[in-house]
């Protein structure tokens, strides 16, 4: 969706503001924000696409003025009541007051913590079909405004670039964040001219390399 | 909400001058953002869904092992042992679980070389996407607004704000991570560092030369 998460050549923002290695969090809310949040997923009720489309439903103004782990629990407050985790009433109340419901998979415990951030989520997957495009072809992206969720940004849609990797078959984020399953896809590695997607004055140096799924592509002749 | 609060942070104001206030634990100090994580917190708790032991061997992960020392040591090794720097650009994933480093954002790893004639940058505009697995949990300027806009379309005027110029003539590529892949960069190794081994040669590794937006300390100075 055109959402505010797609930031890609947006102006405005001001410049960046580097900070030392040493610094991971900026407030002790930050770190119970990021381990809720992966604690929250363990349970399986929801894939982590679902959550990226909840983010990215934030309304414009609240998104751009929330920090990033706000971000995230206010996505992930919404998806607990939508999944009926937590009643509208214990949010109100500020405790339990139901039961809780039965999840995918049981509550994560400290034993499994390591086991499971080492494990990780392998997206990978067969695809039905063979690949319609081989490295060196030139495609196009789609013009297209979908109000669910994607993953090809505004400043890429319909632009023509090269196939330069063909990344494999990867679970597609655009039916799994809407209960379609994983859908896999073919993955590519597609590169944009800088001037194809910015205009002729733009640094004759620069191109942008964008993992694309088939079927946001079309063949150029 | 059964909170309100009065602090707003703002997602591209990071002078976080002001970070002191969230770390507050008495009431009226707390911020809304810090309200709503220990509401959360407590309804998780009391129905069973999260363990906050759980929470607190997540959060040791990330702060005592899982950070950027890790891809440090990759860059390093690929520096000093040619076969591996191959393996390394042939299949990321599986070169560095070699060394131990695999997991959650860590799945499908690529590894992009800096040349004499080529920068390479990585960014994610749509969200956050990050090399958990090597790098640790992501800076907050490269979740921020700026980084995520500028990137893809002024990554020179970027680069100046981490005081780098690149050559007019160098070609400069963006990797925007916008599907599974996640990218590490392998920066030049800097010159008249070839006796120091592959220890020392990790200390000159910045987590920012392995995003793009720096470059590895020169020989005999302290990261």
């Amino acid at each position: 969706m055109n959402g505010a998460q797609d930031l890609g050549g947006m102006m405005g923002f001001g410049p960046v503001v580097p900070e030392p290695e040493s610094v991971i969090f900026h407030a002790e809310w930050e770190k119970r924000a990021l381990a809720i949040t992966l604690a929250c997923g363990a349970l399986g009720q929801w894939p982590g696409d679902r959550g990226r489309y909840v983010r990215e439903c934030l309304p414009p103004v609240e998104y751009l003025t929330s920090s990033y782990y706000e971000i995230w629990t206010k996505a992930l407050l919404k998806l607990l009541l939508s999944e009926g985790l937590i009643a509208p009433e214990e949010w109100q109340a500020g405790k339990a007051l139901t039961p809780a419901v039965s999840t995918k998979r049981p509550t994560l415990t400290e034993a499994r913590v390591a086991p499971m951030l080492a494990a990780g989520t392998p997206y990978n997957r067969e695809v039905p079909s063979p690949a319609l495009f081989k490295v060196g072809d030139r495609v196009r992206t789609l013009v297209a405004n979908p109000t669910t969720h994607t993953r090809l940004p505004r400043y890429a849609r319909g632009k023509i670039g090269t196939i330069v990797a063909l990344q494999g078959g990867f679970v597609f984020p655009d039916s799994l964040a809407h209960g379609k399953g994983d859908d896999p896809q073919w993955c590519y590695c597609v590169q944009f001219e800088g001037q194809e997607l910015w205009g002729p004055d733009t640094d004759p140096h620069l191109d942008v390399r964008i993992d694309l799924f088939e079927p946001y592509l079309v063949q150029v002749p | 909400m059964p909170f309100s609060g009065h602090h707003v942070e703002m997602n591209h104001s990071h002078t976080h001058d002001d970070h002191h206030h969230d770390d507050h634990d008495h009431g009226s100090e707390l911020s809304e953002a810090a309200l709503r994580v220990r509401a959360l917190e407590t309804i998780l708790t009391e129905k069973g869904y999260i363990d906050p032991a759980a929470l607190d061997a997540i959060i040791e992960t990330y702060e005592t092992k899982v950070g950027p020392r890790n891809g440090a040591r990759v860059v390093a090794k690929a520096w000093t042992d040619p076969a591996y720097k191959a393996r390394l650009l042939a299949d990321a994933t599986s070169a560095i679980a070699e060394l131990g480093y695999s997991g959650r954002q860590g799945e499908h790893m690529r590894v992009v070389e800096n040349t004499p004639d080529l920068h390479n940058m990585v960014v994610c505009t749509l969200c956050s996407c990050y090399p958990w697995t090597v790098l640790g949990l992501p800076p907050v300027w490269y979740k921020s607004t700026p980084y995520r806009s500028r990137s893809v379309i002024d990554p020179r005027g970027v680069l100046k704000d981490f005081g780098i110029e690149l050559p007019a003539e160098m070609r400069i590529r963006v990797w925007d991570s916008t599907a599974e892949m996640r990218y590490l960069v392998l920066p030049m190794q800097p010159e008249g560092t070839s006796a120091l081994n592959e220890a020392q040669l990790a200390a000159l590794v910045t987590r920012d030369s392995m995003i793009g937006t720096g470059f590895p300390l020169a020989s005999g100075t302290a990261r």
